[in-house]
């Protein structure tokens, strides 16, 4: 048994896949951490999703097979390369693995990445079940390389997470595929240099391969129709016929196992012809899909009469019994009522967090707390009761910025910024940037747990080690802000567990005027446990104290 | 639908819940059934509640549970037993450790729980802590209330113990097996008299 993410892992692997780059983010994380146990792919958590997507593009036109992963929000970040690498193709296959979040279990938000591929006209595949997550991962390659373009593979949360079984080796052992290109970049200018005349042509490139993508889709092998009742003759029709695909064609078979389905495994672009065909062929059409109308619009668009979020909710996860009542074959069953109430149990940060103190002193203080993504945005519930926004990767430092051009004077002293180590190497270092050379006031504060936590610790740009815990550089704050013109009194390190230290190096340094940048730093205690095990602790320890000894805030008690 | 089996195990962060449920449905699937499982791990989960489908049968298509739906909760706490209850069909089993956590915030724990699980459940195996404290580790504790709620499962104890062995982490399974036997004991000593579900 396989989860979704570690099928696709595998299906990459079968596919002689070269690189695997990607940062980590729910649902996606366990893709590239199943794909660095394999030693013949080269594996890395990129700086961002951007970086990710820009390392694979190169790989890709090198001549090697390259994987890149991503949640859904983290396709936001990549958006940039994304739209122009449609446009220069690929010599090997690349293909872009976009996680959605569907009920937002671990996300900020839960847009439909569907549109993403219809906006960069790029193909985009969504499997329903870990076999078909490994197979079509391999489909995705043969596509990108037969219609020289990027390839979308969508996954949302409940197939990420899910285990199914998968089909048994021939032979009892995985067996990896030969790269089908040779390693080697040619040089293309007009096809990999997109100046203004070059995009032109391959605006022209791209339109083509889409139509032809069009017209092949009605056989591609991840479409299929269903007659689990057996087709109707020519002329008759079925009284029920469902459109659907990924996750929920699971619920809709479970629901309803005898309904007619034209099960979507190609979701960019839609087989008209398919389409068609099946429409004509039922009485009533319903298209169940989760988030946004993308299949039902395009029937509508052309004049195909379909059933879809008149019937099923918009927003949300599905289950068998949403579906089948939308499909109105039966009401959901109610299950035990108990008599007595249990009161929740909240998510939080986790109990003895080094990190819980700097949220109740900024609290105590009454600042305005900016935050940001991970473990620590849990500083906004109770107890702590401490972050009054949080918007993206990155936007603690920036949105300070804007708040205290605007802020009266009597809020101006009281805005601070709260970004982890993973998160502020991902797109909090160009926001502190912006803040110097817009010569900014604010303090911003970094925790430094010494992981990515929140995703299940993996190492980033601070914290000492790459992918699969190879030694690696441990960007020196102190020195980054050198650089970046940050005075040395502006700058202070603080042991988490120093209580009176944060206290006193935040009543310090928010007084102070122009960038100041205040570090925390204390281990995640569950990455703790973890160098422990392979006896990196001690060295990890000695290293943080020194640097606490080092930059101490100047003035603080 | 009907002859899919439905188990929801449920907990709290850190007891282990994932990898006991990975042992059902890999039992399942040793047995020559089809099986599904599914979770949500992170944030929503750190420190709240931690749930896991099971789903096993001739053919399973939905790796979720609908409500009403579920044969058998596995719960590690009362109190998430009660909070997951809507999922539990009306002839369901329970099986729980009686060992209440309270959330972080809360100061009181709620009175008469396990005469509520008792009036709700069809079959209840109840585990006291002090049946197993001193016989089996923290650790393997999960094993211990999969060994006991696994009377309820139509499965061959057989495909259970492989799977068990499949998958304790390296150096465990001795333990896993042991908490699994002792577990298994205890709720065929409360059941005793009661046929199993086959």
């Amino acid at each position: 048994m396989l989860s979704g993410n570690e099928a696709v892992a595998l299906g990459a692997w079968e596919a002689a896949v070269a690189v695997g780059c990607g940062y980590p983010g729910t649902p996606s994380t366990e893709i590239l951490e199943a794909l660095a146990t394999q030693p013949e792919v080269y594996t890395e958590w990129s700086v961002n999703e951007k970086v990710a997507l820009e390392v694979g593009v190169g790989a890709s036109l090198a001549g090697g097979r390259a994987l890149v992963t991503m949640k859904h929000v983290g396709v936001n970040v990549a958006a940039d390369p994304l739209f122009t690498a449609s446009y220069l193709g690929v010599r090997a296959g690349l293909v872009i693995i976009t996680a959605d979040d569907p009920d937002m279990h671990s996300s900020q938000n839960e847009q439909d990445n569907r549109h993403y591929a219809i906006a960069a006209k790029v193909p985009m595949l969504e499997p329903s079940d870990s076999q078909e997550a490994r197979e079509f991962t391999k489909l995705a390659f043969e596509l990108s390389e037969t219609y020289d373009t990027p390839v979308f593979l969508r996954m949302t949360t409940r197939l990420s997470h899910s285990k199914s079984l998968i089909e048994a080796f021939p032979g009892g052992e995985p067996v990896r595929g030969t790269a089908p290109i040779a390693p080697g970049f040619v040089s293309d200018p007009g096809k990999y240099v997109m100046i203004p005349g070059n995009a032109r042509r391959r605006r022209v490139a791209v339109e083509e391969r889409m139509n032809r993508l069009i017209a092949d889709a009605a056989a591609h092998p991840s479409n299929r129709v269903e007659w689990p009742t057996g087709e109707p003759d020519d002329g008759a029709k079925a009284p029920l016929g469902v459109i659907t695909s990924g996750i929920p064609y699971t619920y809709v078979r479970e629901a309803a196992p005898d309904v007619p389905v034209l099960k979507i495994g190609l979701v960019n672009p839609l087989s008209p012809q398919l389409i068609a065909d099946f429409a004509a062929k039922v009485e009533t059409l319903y298209v169940v899909e989760e988030l946004d109308p993308v299949i039902e619009n395009q029937l509508k668009a052309w004049g195909i009469d379909c059933i879809g979020k008149d019937a099923f909710p918009a927003i949300g996860e599905f289950t068998p019994a949403i579906v089948a009542a939308g499909l109105g074959l039966g009401e959901p069953s109610v299950g035990i009522e108990p008599a007595l109430s249990v009161p929740p149990r909240r998510p939080g940060l986790c109990q003895g967090c080094p990190h819980d103190h700097v949220f109740l002193e900024l609290r105590r203080k009454g600042m305005l707390i900016s935050g940001d993504i991970g473990c620590y945005s849990l500083g906004v519930l109770p107890p702590y009761n401490a972050m009054d926004t949080l918007l993206d990767m990155g936007a603690s430092i920036t949105m300070a910025q804007g708040m205290d051009i605007v802020a009266p004077a009597e809020q101006r002293g009281k805005i601070a910024a709260v970004i982890g180590d993973s998160t502020f190497a991902h797109s909090g270092i160009t926001g502190l940037l912006n803040a110097v050379w817009n010569r900014r006031d604010g303090l911003y504060i970094v925790l430094d747990n010494g992981t990515t936590a929140m995703t299940g610790m993996q190492p980033n740009p601070m914290s000492g080690e790459r992918m699969g815990r190879e030694d690696s550089v441990s960007v020196d704050y102190e020195l980054l802000a050198k650089a970046f013109g940050i005075p040395e009194k502006n700058v202070g390190m603080v042991d988490a567990y120093d209580t009176a230290g944060i206290s006193a190096a935040i009543d310090t340094l928010a007084e102070r005027s122009g960038v100041r940048l205040l570090v925390v730093l204390g281990l995640c205690l569950i990455e703790g446990q973890k160098l422990k095990r392979i006896n990196k602790l001690d060295g990890k320890l000695a290293s943080r104290k020194e640097l606490i000894f080092l930059n101490k805030v100047e003035g603080a008690k | 639908m009907s002859d899919v089996f439905n188990v929801l195990m449920v907990g709290v962060g850190g007891q282990g819940i994932v990898l006991a449920s990975d042992i059902v449905a890999e039992a399942a699937a040793l047995a020559g059934l089809d099986a599904k499982k599914s979770e949500i791990h992170g944030m929503s989960r750190r420190g709240g509640p931690v749930f896991s489908h099971v789903r096993f049968g001739e053919r399973v298509y939905a790796p979720v549970i609908d409500l009403g739906q579920a044969h058998v909760i596995l719960a590690m706490e009362p109190m998430e037993l009660l909070r997951w209850s809507a999922w539990a069909r009306p002839d369901a089993a329970a099986c729980y450790l009686a060992e209440p956590i309270l959330p972080v915030g809360v100061d009181e724990y709620p009175d008469g729980l396990d005469a509520e699980i008792d009036r709700l459940f069809a079959r209840v195996v109840r585990v006291e802590l002090g049946e197993i404290r001193r016989t089996v580790p923290l650790k393997v504790r999960n094993t211990a209330l999969l060994g006991a709620a696994s009377v309820f499962f139509p499965l061959e104890p057989l495909y259970v113990q492989q799977a068990l062995e499949a998958l304790s982490p390296r150096g465990t399974y001795e333990a896993n097996q042991a908490a699994f036997d002792i577990g298994r004991g205890l709720a065929e000593q409360q059941l005793s008299g009661v046929s199993h579900v086959e």
